[in-house]
């Protein structure tokens, strides 16, 4: 029987000094390495797909699978890349766990590197969180001096060498390809695929990019044994991952369950909703994943089950708001997000999300038209699937969600302001002075 | 060059001002980023980082240091320069404040944050104060979620602010006071954050907690309720965290070994 939480991952993290390897190797790390090292490539890479991790950056394609894509014959270098450009609205997973155990991930970034056959490994981290980025640095230094990277590995005869990369401020960055161009020092914008990473990546060469979360998952795996990983979960989803509770809840934080615990029973683990007040909504895995009512609280949390609720799981980034959230205000924040950080590719999302912005500014203004609630579903249809990259399907998502649950709210925006229909002060988390509340976009 | 642009953050590199302290040094510590690539190019954005921590900001001599390294055009450097949020082309303060405003770190309470950092130094987010010692940046998610409101000083999280807390915050700073990030070391100084982000070792990874409070909520339960998603018998078991009482309002202080009082107006725990 599985427990209700299942710390893998976060399980050292309250550890005195976590971060170091002498504190890793105390709570079995580098066991996943060895095992694997006694394995070949294939055999590691069978082990990951057979336990069917798939990936916990957005997507849930698995990870097994997308190494062998890596075409072996291809005469050029493999890599393995990194993805902690974390930016999604509402992401809160990676960063605590580059700063607890980056060994974690070091271990998995080398048992991965070792089954696609690669032997430089890229860690990209977003470049506004400078202590976990000291923190990989330093681990993948101590792995250095301890012989787990470099020449020939624990004496396997297998070479690695990892480097780590900061970003510098670009959400589009956490998108695989624009990631791939601001690695090769270009700006960060999407790329047309095909060909795709595994075949002509980073270099033009074929390249593995996953999440921090998936490649820190690989070591338990090889650890412990897929029959372990596949005990948890559900019957596509499989194994364990780390929920993020942020928002209107009494304590929020991170949450590591097996895949399919509900929402109801993480906003129970999480204390309930602050004392006095009502959900309103929340998003399931990140502001672009379609926002969910209490009507979905008994919701299955894995990717099946929030695709039949008309969503999506996304990062698992749950974000909760209460009864005196205004809808309007925090749809035009998100979409304000999306129009700072299109990164002006395509013109459908470069002017769509500019458009949007100006319209929602209407709404929370209460300046909006009668007819303006369809113009904003017809812009966002203007968007929708005609971009390269789904940044522009996240700013629609979270507007036509918004719209399809709250449509009368949008409406009293023909007349009156947000802030006035849900005064803001209410849903902050600390008093707010009366001569506070001109505060507003 | 006008410091007005219709489209904001899109200014250019301001090239009028030449003033560097680019001198042999720096080229060689640029040139050994570049090493560190397969292909040298991948070298440009902690290039850039490192012109940032020697002239506060994307100096005109460093794009051309840094594009005569790489051997490629300055408009090229530019050209990813301008793309970047975190690549400044005014020069920065001495402490970058950013003020998290995204969706739900304003409804938590980030807007007003920001208007008392604004009302504090005078001046509006993408602008310096007089003195050079602060300037403001409104920030998009930073990954925090869990600790909002959040700001962040320098690129070190400073978690669950409230006016209060940033008021005496920017006096701390102001004052030459010692202040702690909440998951970090001691504050010194952005151009010294945009050294260790260039890639040059600082030796303060080993400051601060593993985690914040948060981080941790799951973990403590799971303890507490002897819950676990190792096999039994997996080394260090026996000592992961003590619980903490369930459902206290105030979450316990992380593991600190040292440091006093991390942030301001939080009482030590232990």
């Amino acid at each position: 029987m599985t427990d209700t939480l299942t710390p893998v991952l976060t399980r050292n993290w309250g550890q005195p000094r976590s971060w170091v390897l002498d504190e890793y190797r105390a709570q079995g790390g580098y066991e996943g390495l060895k095992k694997a090292l006694t394995m070949t490539p294939t055999e590691v890479m069978n082990e990951v797909k057979d336990a069917n991790l798939r990936g916990r950056g957005g997507a849930g394609f698995p990870t097994g699978m997308k190494w062998s894509f890596v075409p072996q014959d291809n005469p050029n270098p493999k890599y393995l890349v990194v993805n902690g450009d974390e930016s999604e609205p509402g992401t809160c997973k990676d960063i605590p766990l580059l700063m607890a155990s980056p060994h974690t991930l070091v271990e998995g970034v080398i048992i991965s590197s070792y089954a696609i056959n690669a032997h430089t490994a890229f860690i990209y981290i977003r470049g506004e969180v400078v202590h976990p980025i000291r923190r990989v640095r330093k681990a993948v230094q101590e792995a250095y001096d301890a012989g787990l990277l470099g020449k020939d590995i624990l004496g396997s005869g297998y070479d690695l060498d990892v480097i780590v990369h900061s970003g510098a401020g670009a959400y589009i960055c956490g998108e695989e390809t624009a990631l791939l161009n601001s690695l090769e020092g270009l700006r960060g914008q999407p790329r047309l695929r095909p060909p795709f990473p595994a075949v002509a990546g980073l270099y033009a060469s074929p390249t593995v990019v996953n999440n921090v979360e998936s490649i820190s998952t690989v070591p338990s795996i090889l650890a412990y044994g897929k029959d372990w990983f596949t005990s948890m979960g559900t019957e596509k989803s499989k194994g364990f991952t780390i929920y993020s509770l942020s928002g209107h809840v009494a304590h929020p934080g991170q949450y590591e369950a097996p895949m399919g615990i509900t929402m109801r029973e993480l906003i129970d683990l999480a204390g309930g909703i602050r004392e006095g007040h009502q959900l309103k909504f929340f998003t399931p895995g990140g502001s672009s994943t379609p926002i969910l009512t209490p009507d979905a609280l008994d919701t299955v949390m894995d990717f099946e089950g929030l695709a039949a609720a008309g969503t999506m799981l996304g990062t698992k980034a749950m974000q909760i708001f209460d009864e005196t959230t205004s809808i309007v205000r925090t749809t035009r924040r998100w979409v304000e997000f999306y129009k700072h950080e299109s990164c002006g590719k395509c013109t459908p999302c470069r002017e769509g999300t500019w458009w949007l912005a100006q319209l929602l500014a209407r709404f929370e203004e209460g300046t909006a038209h009668e007819g303006d609630v369809d113009k904003l579903l017809s812009v966002c249809d203007d968007i929708t699937g005609k971009s390269f990259c789904t940044l522009a399907e996240g700013a629609v998502a979270c507007v036509t969600s918004a719209v399809r649950n709250f449509r009368e709210e949008f409406e009293v925006g023909y007349h009156t302001p947000a802030w006035e229909y849900l005064p803001y002060a209410k849903s902050a988390l600390f008093p707010v002075a009366q001569d506070d509340l001109e505060v507003r976009a | 060059m006008s410091d007005e642009t219709y489209f904001e953050h899109t200014g250019s590199v301001d090239m009028s001002e030449r003033a560097t302290n680019i001198d042999k040094s720096t080229i060689e510590v640029l040139q050994s980023l570049a090493d560190r690539y397969p292909l040298k190019r991948s070298a440009l954005m902690p290039m850039l980082h490192y012109v940032q921590s020697v002239d506060g900001r994307v100096s005109p001599r460093g794009i051309e240091v840094i594009a005569q390294i790489l051997e490629i055009t300055p408009a090229q450097v530019s050209g990813v320069a301008t793309f970047y949020t975190m690549y400044k082309r005014r020069p920065a303060g001495t402490h970058h404040i950013g003020v998290c405003t995204t969706a739900l770190c304003a409804v938590m309470g980030g807007d007003i944050l920001l208007e008392t950092v604004e009302k504090e130094l005078g001046i509006a987010p993408e602008q310096t104060t007089a003195d050079g010692l602060f300037s403001l940046e409104r920030i998009e998610c930073n990954a925090a979620c869990d600790f909002a409101p959040v700001m962040m000083v320098n690129w070190e999280f400073m978690d669950n602010m409230t006016p209060d807390k940033a008021k005496q915050l920017l006096d701390d700073l102001a004052d030459e006071r010692d202040v702690y990030s909440t998951r970090g070391p001691k504050l010194t100084g952005w151009r010294d954050t945009e050294m260790a982000l260039a890639g040059i070792d600082d030796g303060l990874a080993d400051e601060g907690p593993s985690a914040g409070p948060a981080s941790l909520r799951g973990v403590e339960i799971a303890a507490e309720k002897g819950w676990s998603g190792v096999p039994k018998g997996t080394p260090g078991l026996a000592a992961l965290p003590k619980p903490s009482p369930a459902g206290s309002a105030e979450p316990s202080e992380p593991e600190k070994a040292s440091k006093p009082g991390a942030a301001k107006g939080k009482k030590g725990k232990k």
